[in-house]
């Protein structure tokens, strides 16, 4: 049941990140200059007058630039309008009344459609780098159960040393001491890099375990047996008895990576500015000190990583508990 | 024990050495430095070198690192450029408050955590143990990232507790431990509360082990209480795995209060190692690195330490790594 639910959010996750250009009512970088951390425009059916009428909103008109206070324009109803010009739903206005499902952010962005694009960012760089991790991890892990000896020792010894250092700081100092100014894919790939050399070793040593045990066995001396190479009972026979325990790594280290890409964007050093990432969102959010009274939309990444978060838990939690009982 | 206790000093020596080190070199190889950063170009090339001259950055990297390390050994650190203060007077400071907030977090941690893992762990269903389960669930799925932010959306709405920083300019000379603790409440609860679901969550697992366990049986059938049976003689038995977790948990610990830190201003050395990497300020870079390594080094030593005294079978060379693996 509960297995069910987590792949539902999994997946929820994944068509927004996927379905972004779609689902999205706007690009990621267009800005209403009038509607600065404006409020959100639900969507409403039901008229002032009591009519019954097709989605719409109403326009935000705003009462103070200084206090960037807001007030629903209710004289006029704003239908919407589905599937035009390759989006599933807009504004019919949208220059001056554009739907913002989450409201709009400090440079008057919509922040809902920021969040579906920057999901293609967290969610991918999570993805990629936990992949990354899975390739180093599972090539040192295999070579050093398969080879033992010194070279073992090595480098247990050099996953050993990774482990025990906090993630966080490592990955924020090899960060901080490249170059500041980045594009948005030097980034992404620098990122991507630094997390798997910091995820590798809790493969490593869960493979290596494994190879270790798993040569002893029978299966294994019988392939040895019929004059398969080492290499080939490693690759075909040894590392895919992995499987599982990799399956679980994963699914361990994808939200570890979503939360630092996070804080490192959080805290300027993750993506440059105009790029939509759930991190540089809560770092647009966290400059303004009123986000917390009187902007919450704003906190909506914190909402989706959490989203996210629970549903890799959920999935995981069942794992547990099947193969406690098997 | 004094053989296995001065192989882990050794250990920490090098730990320490090796972090500091590395990451004084990596930061003079950084691309820019403390004074391009700060001066930029709107100064010309000769006060930038003049700048540069008086604050060594000049001399090539082996011969600065070798007057550093030098230095260091004598307990000189440098001196911050950020700061304009020796870094061996900047760090203790900073390092006492992360030292503050992780024992406060850790202490907040257990006394949630592991009450409620034996409540979970010793009965199979109930609507409490369901809803601890629940909300740990939830809770786990909160990095301190998350926490904070929705601890300090919370803390802003209802105004219970100060958001940011850690004394208020209005207090009192004589409220400053009230005004501290009031402070801490925020970042603490931040990191407590995953670690305290993650603590919950082991805790459980160890005790539903246990209590299938023939002595747990055994003590059950000679007709002790259901509680004795489980508080007393179930739980020594339980705490064990959970000991070996603790050293584990430092990592985390550090980590986890670096988004703390920087989100509710707590002047710890997470915020201080951020300032330090931004400015390229690099003997502040080296001096918070090798603090951190200690703190982690220390701890990892005092758990494992009470690993072995809990459990002399730790202490054997050799059998710790199978033991972890």
């Amino acid at each position: 049941m509960t297995r069910g639910a987590g792949l539902i959010l999994i997946a929820a996750a994944i068509v927004a990140a996927l379905g972004a250009p779609f689902l999205a009512p706007h690009a990621a970088d267009v800005r209403y200059q009038s509607l600065l951390n404006a409020p959100p425009t639900w969507p409403h059916i039901v008229s002032d007058e009591g009519g019954w009428h097709p989605p719409f909103i109403y326009r935000w008109r705003l009462v103070s630039r200084l206090e960037q206070q807001y007030e629903e324009d209710r004289s006029a109803r704003v239908p919407l309008t589905w599937f035009s010009g390759g989006r599933l739903v807009q504004s019919t206005n949208d220059a001056d009344a554009p739907l913002l499902l989450l409201g709009a952010d400090s440079f008057g962005r919509d922040v809902f459609s920021r969040l579906l694009y920057g999901a293609r960012i967290s969610l991918g760089l999570a993805t990629i780098a936990a992949l990354g991790a899975t390739l180093i991890g599972g090539a040192i892990g295999g070579l050093a159960g398969y080879l033992g000896g010194a070279i073992d020792d090595g480098l247990m010894r050099a996953t050993d040393f990774l482990m025990v250092l906090p993630a966080m700081y490592v990955a924020l100092a090899l960060r901080a001491v490249l170059p500041l100014v980045l594009t948005a894919q030097q980034v992404f790939a620098l990122l991507a890099i630094i997390f798997a050399v910091l995820g590798a070793p809790f493969i490593a040593r869960g493979v290596r375990a494994i190879v270790r045990s798993e040569r002893r066995r029978e299966y294994a001396a019988a392939a040895e047996a019929i004059g398969a190479s080492g290499w080939r009972l490693l690759a075909r026979h040894l590392l895919p008895a992995t499987r599982g325990f990799v399956a679980v790594q994963i699914t361990l280290l994808v939200p570890a990576f979503i939360v630092s890409e996070a804080t490192l964007s959080y805290v300027g050093l993750g993506f440059p500015d105009p790029i939509a990432s759930w991190g540089t969102m809560l770092h647009d959010a966290a400059t303004n000190i009123r986000v917390f009274a009187d902007f919450p939309w704003l906190l909506s990444p914190a909402a989706a990583m959490f989203i996210v978060v629970l549903g890799l838990n959920l999935v995981l939690q069942d794992e547990h508990r099947l193969s406690a009982r098997g | 024990m004094t053989q296995y206790l001065a192989r882990r000093l050794a250990f920490a020596v090098v730990l320490v050495a090796t972090v500091s080190s590395a990451s004084f070199v990596l930061a003079r190889l950084a691309p820019g430095d403390y004074v391009t950063g700060t001066l930029g170009g709107r100064v010309s090339s000769e006060v930038i070198a003049r700048e540069r001259a008086r604050l060594g950055l000049d001399k090539p990297l082996a011969e600065q690192y070798r007057d550093w390390a030098a230095a260091a050994l004598r307990l000189d650190f440098g001196q911050s450029m950020l700061y304009d203060r020796p870094v061996g007077d900047l760090i203790p400071e900073r390092a006492a408050n992360t030292a503050i907030l992780a024992f406060a977090a850790l202490a907040m941690a257990t006394v949630i955590g592991l009450p409620l893992g034996i409540v979970t762990g010793a009965r199979r269903g109930g609507a409490l143990a369901a809803t601890i389960r629940t909300v740990s669930l939830v809770l786990v799925s909160m990095p301190p990232l998350l926490t904070s932010l929705a601890l300090v959306f919370i803390a802003a709405r209802t105004g219970w507790f100060p958001i940011a920083g850690m004394r208020s300019s209005t207090a009192a000379d004589e409220d400053v431990l009230f005004d501290i603790l009031r402070h801490l409440v925020v970042p603490a609860l931040a990191i407590a509360l995953p670690l305290a679901a993650a603590l919950e969550r082991l805790q459980a697992q160890s005790m539903s082990e246990t209590i299938g366990q023939p002595f747990v049986l055994a003590a059950a059938a000679r007709g002790l209480p259901r509680g004795r049976v489980v508080w007393r003689g179930a739980l020594k038995a339980a705490l064990r795995p959970i000991a070996a977790m603790y050293g584990l948990m430092i990592g985390t610990l550090l980590s986890g209060s670096f988004a703390v830190e920087v989100i509710t201003a707590w002047p710890g050395l997470g915020t201080l190692m951020l300032q330090a990497l931004r400015a390229r300020d690099i003997y502040l870079i080296a001096g918070c690195a090798g603090a951190g390594a200690l703190f982690l080094a220390l701890g990892t030593m005092v758990s494992d330490v009470a690993l072995a005294v809990v459990d002399p079978r730790a202490s054997e060379p050799g059998t710790r790594v199978e033991a972890a693996a």
